[in-house]
């Protein structure tokens, strides 16, 4: 190499030294800034220690671990977490996909009301979650029952009620979101050959069959990876529960996961078992991630195909 | 049959409209709310139909008046939109408009930098607990306008009247539009405006971790995609996984680790915690739009005699500019919207504090003034929606990580 190109070494770095010179300073910010914490923390959960207290860890061996797993409470947390996952980005997917189909046809205005339309989806979930408690109460001028008002004997209180305030914190979840699944559905309907269409019409094919045979196997890949993105965000939902519900409440009627945790390590500085159940979630997230990312490239290799 | 078709097509655009009325009342009810007085607010009905007033956006200036040279810049504001707007419909071609559309260009940017070059004379810095120092502001943008009119005006004089050079002609009159709504920002906190302080923060390290981010992430994302790299796709995962994190999770270490070195509640270490934050997804993002570059420029500029990184910053970084802006403008909305980090690493009140804690943490006191958070929360919407707008044929690859391209 060196002797085909005697020039290039006295000009500047070599490839090697500016693949390492390009590379290193993000490797170095993202152990610094994540790997070397999360080792701290995985320290920290093997000890007694509170953030708020002078004293120093304590080991304690796999005591907050052993004592996490057998608190039913904590399970309590994860099944508020899927229940509100499972709500959620079901009806994401639907109205998601649902308006995708409505808007995969040309007409006037079409990039103007798509991006209507995503807006929601950009904006702060935690300052348009605040809001939403303005529209969602139930005293003064909530605007949803207001016009729910004709079906209903009395006003429903959406984020005072335990029983329905995790159908406040879905709805506006769904709000934000459903976006999303359009977006990335319109992307795979879009991308569906004409001629196939054209070809079941000549073969007479009914409008289900189409649906049935032609577009879900085509766009499904897509929403499949739009589905585990929103589970993997859905399941780390922090900022609407936070602001909308007052961290979780009535009661913990939705108190997430994560809000459990926020409240554990920030609320009560129990530092140590903080970072085991941390750990615990972690090891989720990763797994799931790890799924969604091995999709992501093949849709990825599928795209760069075509 | 057509009939049937048409009446079908019709239905579903109805459909559409019923969709889209939706999904924006939250948002025009936001917009709504902050127009209204408090006694429209309070009414045992939402009342539609109502007298507009400000008195909600004044409660977010400051208590001792607006400083006069807000006006200044305001005016400043809409002359760059104005100018903007009328060279981008009176398109006339030919050398004569290329050179006063720079010469104009040139003008108008050292207009704004002397009002600059006044306010940071002018100003006097308050003596408030919020610590601003106005003058030092106005020195960074000072220097962050001729920074930015330097790289985006086109200066060589060859192949000067090409469709992009005009477009980078008309980027610079926006230029001080967008650096005078900072300046209002910074006028006003230095007026006293505790809402104006937060947002200025978010500014700062919005702006900060994006530059990082974005500079970060397109070096490594060059690397990714030209050079072979062992354990390419495990280290592209580990990145990304970094991203895929819960910010609460993360954030527990963070908080530990800030508070034994002092940085808890600064400008520099949310800047740093953002950017680790977004260099991730930058680098994903960009990596797509490296990729989409053809090899054989990069090729034919080497066996011209360039250095590998001549070529990065010749051939590459010009090809590359949508791409980084895209990329510039997610991270920026990302650290814009970002909640879990400023929450705890912040303090209510405090001197790093970004505006979305300090927005909701409105919720404490027994009567909630909606007037005011809807203004709030308009006032902090409004640049994400026109950025969604700028942005819309990118928001795909944006929301995939430029997985999915379109």
């Amino acid at each position: 190499m060196q002797i085909n190109h005697p020039h290039r070494m006295s000009r500047g770095m070599s490839d090697y030294q500016l693949k390492m010179a390009f590379i290193m300073p993000t490797m170095i910010l993202l152990i610094l800034m994540n790997i070397f914490p999360l080792l701290w923390s995985l320290y920290l959960s093997f000890h007694r220690y509170k953030a708020s207290m002078p004293a120093a860890p304590r080991f304690i061996g796999v005591r907050n671990y052993s004592r996490l797993l057998a608190d039913p409470e904590i399970w309590g947390y994860f099944q508020t977490t899927a229940y509100f996952v499972i709500l959620a980005v079901a009806a994401q997917f639907f109205i998601g996909f649902g308006l995708a189909l409505l808007l995969n046809r040309d007409f006037r205005y079409k990039g103007f009301v798509t991006t209507l339309l995503l807006l929601p989806m950009m904006l702060s979930p935690v300052v348009v979650g605040l809001f939403w408690r303005f529209i969602l109460s139930s005293d003064n001028a909530g605007l949803l029952n207001f016009f729910l008002s004709p079906f209903l004997k009395s006003p429903i209180g959406w984020t005072t009620n335990p029983k329905v305030a995790m159908l406040a914190v879905v709805i506006v979840d769904t709000w934000m979101w459903s976006p999303f699944m359009m977006l990335i559905a319109l992307a795979g309907l879009s991308a569906v050959p004409k001629f196939l269409y054209e070809a079941a019409d000549v073969d007479r094919a009914s409008a289900w069959f189409k649906f049935r045979w032609i577009t879900l196997p085509l766009v499904s890949p897509l929403l499949l990876i739009a589905l585990l993105f929103r589970t993997m965000d859905a399941f780390k939902m922090f900022d609407i529960v936070y602001v909308l519900t007052r961290e979780g409440g009535p009661g913990t009627a939705t108190e997430t996961v994560s809000m459990n945790l926020y409240k554990l390590a920030f609320r009560n500085y129990n530092t140590g078992k903080a970072c085991a159940m941390a750990y615990i979630l972690l090891i989720i997230i990763v797994a799931l991630s790890n799924i969604y990312v091995k999709y992501l490239n093949r849709v990825k290799g599928d795209t760069q195909e075509t | 049959m057509r009939n049937r078709k048409n009446f079908v097509h019709y239905l579903i655009l109805a459909f559409i409209a019923v969709a889209v009325i939706i999904y924006i009342t939250p948002i025009y009810w936001i917009l709504a709310t902050s127009l209204k007085t408090l006694s429209d607010i309070t009414t045992k009905l939402p009342k539609f139909v109502f007298d507009v007033s400000l008195e909600n956006y004044q409660k977010l200036m400051p208590s001792e008046g607006v400083p006069d040279v807000t006006y200044l810049f305001l005016g400043e504001v809409f002359v760059g939109l104005l100018l903007f707007g009328f060279f981008s419909l009176f398109n006339v071609r030919g050398l004569p408009r290329a050179l006063s559309l720079r010469n104009i260009g040139l003008i108008w940017n050292s207009v704004f930098i002397l009002t600059c070059l006044y306010s940071f004379l002018v100003l006097q810095p308050l003596q408030s607990r919020l610590q601003t120092d106005a003058r030092f502001n106005f020195l960074l943008l000072l220097v962050c306008t001729i920074i930015a009119y330097l790289l985006i005006a086109p200066w060589r004089r060859t192949g000067g009247l090409t469709s992009q050079t005009t477009k980078r002609q008309r980027l610079t009159f926006v230029l001080p539009s967008v650096f005078g709504t900072i300046a209002i920002c910074v006028v006003l906190a230095n007026g006293g405006s505790k809402y104006f302080y937060q947002l200025l923060n978010s500014i700062i390290i919005g702006g900060g971790s994006t530059i990082l981010a974005v500079g970060l992430g397109t070096l490594a994302a060059y690397a990714f995609s030209r050079f072979d790299i062992a354990g390419k796709d495990d280290l592209l995962f580990f990145i990304l996984s970094t991203r895929m994190l819960p910010p609460v999770v993360v954030v527990i270490p963070i908080y530990l680790m800030y508070s034994a070195l002092g940085l808890r509640d600064t400008h520099f270490g949310l800047i740093l915690l953002y950017t680790t934050f977004n260099v991730s997804f930058a680098v994903w993002l960009m990596k797509g739009f490296i990729d989409e570059i053809p090899k054989e420029y990069e090729d034919a500029a080497l066996v011209d005699g360039y250095s590998r990184f001549q070529t990065f910053l010749k051939v590459i970084l010009p090809q590359s500019v949508t791409g980084i802006a895209a990329t510039a403008v997610f991270c920026l909305i990302t650290a814009w919207n970002e909640f879990a980090f400023a929450l705890v690493l912040t303090e209510v009140g405090g001197r790093a504090v970004t505006a979305p804690p300090s927005i909701t943490s409105a919720t404490g006191s027994t009567g909630m003034d909606w007037g005011k958070i809807a203004a709030g929360t308009f006032v902090f919407l409004l640049p994400v929606a026109i950025f969604t707008f700028l942005m819309r044929s990118h928001l795909l690859r944006g929301v995939t990580f430029g997985a999915v391209k379109k």
